[in-house]
């Protein structure tokens, strides 16, 4: 049924439509109405079977999703930022363990210095976790990949991370089309555990693995991402085939047929790209997009037929690996090994910053004509940054940069408001 | 695509005011976008909120640049920040106040633009008198439909419905068309001077 809602609600539909029988979690921008949300279900009763566990952190939430799914129960959660952080060592775990937990992660900055905006910096922090993640560019697309997230993740015994842009999903209003239960169920079959934990035939989880098998058991790790290679495309078309739309599937490719120039790109991000790519391709300019939605595991082969005719890549994304560049563009890069073409990387949207298409067309032109640096911040204010380099440059107490920044743009941290 | 700004503080009901305006857009068969631009969520604070309204599928994500209307829930908005920021001199404005363009200071900012796309509307008053709290939000949404046509009264009248349910939907309601009719009044007047 096609609606106008919120994100959030939108996203707690389709978790009840799946029928988890485990909810666990621990408040925190933007990820809280989602669970808020299943919350209100659970408690109404139109959400039966399903057990809403209120936790004490998120170190808990996840523990108590490993718990639960090791148990044999669908378990589910969600998070952001230092959330994930917090249960950054039980989100290995459940990926080492093999629990096929489905998490969203409403994407949004890490600290110091606090920031409550959207970027990618959090679920970047666990892409070596073990974890599928997937990119959702709008609301429907959030929907849809949460009930693709649990049939893959209980088809592979693996977890899977859903990634959307904090507020800027979570929290805007638009029209989604809400499946049926009779459609979800016939995508999403009953929960059968590859293992599970019964009082009445005990076994153990988690044993310790040494050096004689350890690598073994990393590998097949690995192995059980590159098998997610082929089932993400496989179960899209099936997805398509139950619900008739496009969601999910590894990339997602637009204009890029006869394209110079692709930017490349994940999340809701892509939407203004794309009306960048129209603007720009009214202009005659040969422009096309690429948004990843399967960022772990990485879909090198199908990046790399998209690229490989292009001339240039532009990659924009809202991580930041420090000291390097890009994130994203690394691995983009990974997959173009030997092609020769310029690559770009565009560091845009941190903390919340908006991602203007005034800012994007400007971007686009220096980079069409090979003008651009090879790591660019998009809309950087060089004077903010010069001027803290040039303090600490003749002061040694030059202070805390976040503060001093603040004081010098004229907001002082300490008494907004 | 006919984009609107909502400008107003924390505990007007911004963000609720911008969801609800989709969803009448919606419910009179547009796509519609909404999205808080959120800041520091304190009661009091400058708040703004964003809606795009479109015959299709919306996907610019960025805030609203320039806007075709503005919809200011607090004239004391007007001396604290740039709410005209974008907006063209074919833009609609529309004011929560019991004064006038003139007796609010924009006589001559708004010179130019059409007379028939700038209303002020006493939405705190109708709010207090029909819903017994002080909150703009909806009564603007039945002057917004009056001032732009782009969305009808029913389908301001169906969200306040969806949204709320027994006095405070009927009062709501109630607010609302007497916003629309306010400014309905206000636009005959202005084709008339």
């Amino acid at each position: 049924m096609l609606k106008q809602t919120e994100g959030s609600h939108a996203v707690a539909e389709a978790v009840a439509l799946c029928r988890p029988e485990v909810v666990c979690a621990y408040p925190i921008s933007p990820q809280t109405h989602i669970v808020e949300g299943l919350g209100e279900m659970v408690k109404a009763g139109t959400l039966r079977n399903c057990e809403f566990i209120n936790v004490e952190s998120e170190f808990a939430a996840m523990s108590v999703a490993i718990g639960a799914s090791a148990a044999g129960a669908r378990t589910y959660t969600a998070t952001a930022s230092q959330g994930l952080l917090f249960m950054g060592e039980a989100v290995y775990n459940a990926a080492g363990l093999g629990l096929p937990i489905v998490m969203t992660d409403a994407n949004r900055a890490i600290g110091a210095p606090i920031n409550i905006w959207n970027d990618h910096s959090d679920s970047m922090s666990m892409r070596d976790s073990g974890w599928i993640q997937l990119f959702a560019e709008t609301n429907q697309e959030a929907l849809d990949l949460h009930i693709l997230a649990f049939r893959l993740a209980e088809e592979l015994s693996l977890p899977v991370m859903v990634c959307m842009d904090g507020f800027i999903l979570t929290h805007a209003y638009e029209q989604v089309d809400v499946p049926t239960a009779a459609q979800v169920d016939a995508f999403l079959p009953p929960y059968e555990p590859r293992q599970v934990l019964d009082p009445r035939a005990p076994v153990s989880i988690g044993a310790m693995v040494g050096p004689e098998a350890f690598t073994e058991v990393r590998y097949l790790a690995h192995a059980k991402q590159l098998q997610a290679l082929e089932r993400i495309p496989a179960l899209a078309q099936e997805f398509r085939g139950i619900f008739g739309r496009d969601s999910g599937g590894l990339v997602h490719a637009y204009r890029t047929a006869d394209a110079d120039t692709i930017v490349v790109a994940m999340g809701s991000v892509l939407g203004t790209i794309k009306d960048v790519v129209d603007e720009l391709r009214e202009a005659g300019v040969a422009i096309g997009a690429l948004g990843i939605c399967s960022f772990r595991p990485f879909p090198l082969a199908a990046i790399r037929d998209t690229l490989k005719g292009a001339r240039r890549v532009v990659v924009i994304e809202k991580s930041l690996a420090v000291g390097l560049g890009g994130i994203v563009s690394t691995d983009v890069r990974m997959a173009l090994s030997g092609l020769h073409l310029h690559g770009y990387t565009v560091i845009a949207g941190l903390g919340g910053r908006p991602i203007l298409k005034t800012s994007l067309h400007a971007l686009l032109e220096r980079a069409r004509t090979d003008q651009l640096e090879h790591v660019t911040f998009l809309d950087l204010n060089w004077d903010v940054v010069n001027r803290v380099l040039e303090r600490e440059k003749t002061t040694r107490r030059s202070g805390s940069i976040a503060e001093s920044i603040l004081r010098d743009i004229g907001a002082v941290a300490s008494n907004v408001g | 695509m006919f984009q609107v700004r909502i400008h107003g503080r924390g505990g007007q009901g911004v963000v609720t005011g911008a969801e609800m305006l989709s969803v009448a857009a919606f419910l009179g068969g547009k796509h519609a976008q909404a999205v808080p631009s959120f800041g520091s969520e304190r009661t009091g604070a400058p708040v703004v909120a964003f809606c795009r309204i479109d015959d299709r599928e919306i996907r610019l994500r960025e805030p609203v640049m320039q806007p075709d209307a503005l919809l200011i829930q607090d004239p004391t908005l007007l001396h604290q920040v740039d709410v005209f920021q974008g907006l063209g001199r074919d833009g609609y404005i529309l004011i929560n106040t019991n004064r006038g363009f003139e007796a609010l200071g924009l006589g001559e900012f708004v010179k130019d633009f059409h007379p028939e796309r700038l209303c002020t509307v006493p939405a705190t008053d109708l709010a207090l008198k029909h819903v017994g709290r002080p909150v703009p939000n909806v009564p603007l949404l039945g002057g917004f439909a009056a001032i732009s046509r782009v969305i009808t009264l029913e389908a301001v009248v169906a969200a306040i419905k969806e949204r709320f349910a027994g006095k405070v939907a009927d009062g709501n309601i109630a607010a609302a068309t007497a916003a629309y009719n306010t400014v309905v009044r206000e636009m005959e007047e202005a084709a008339h001077a």
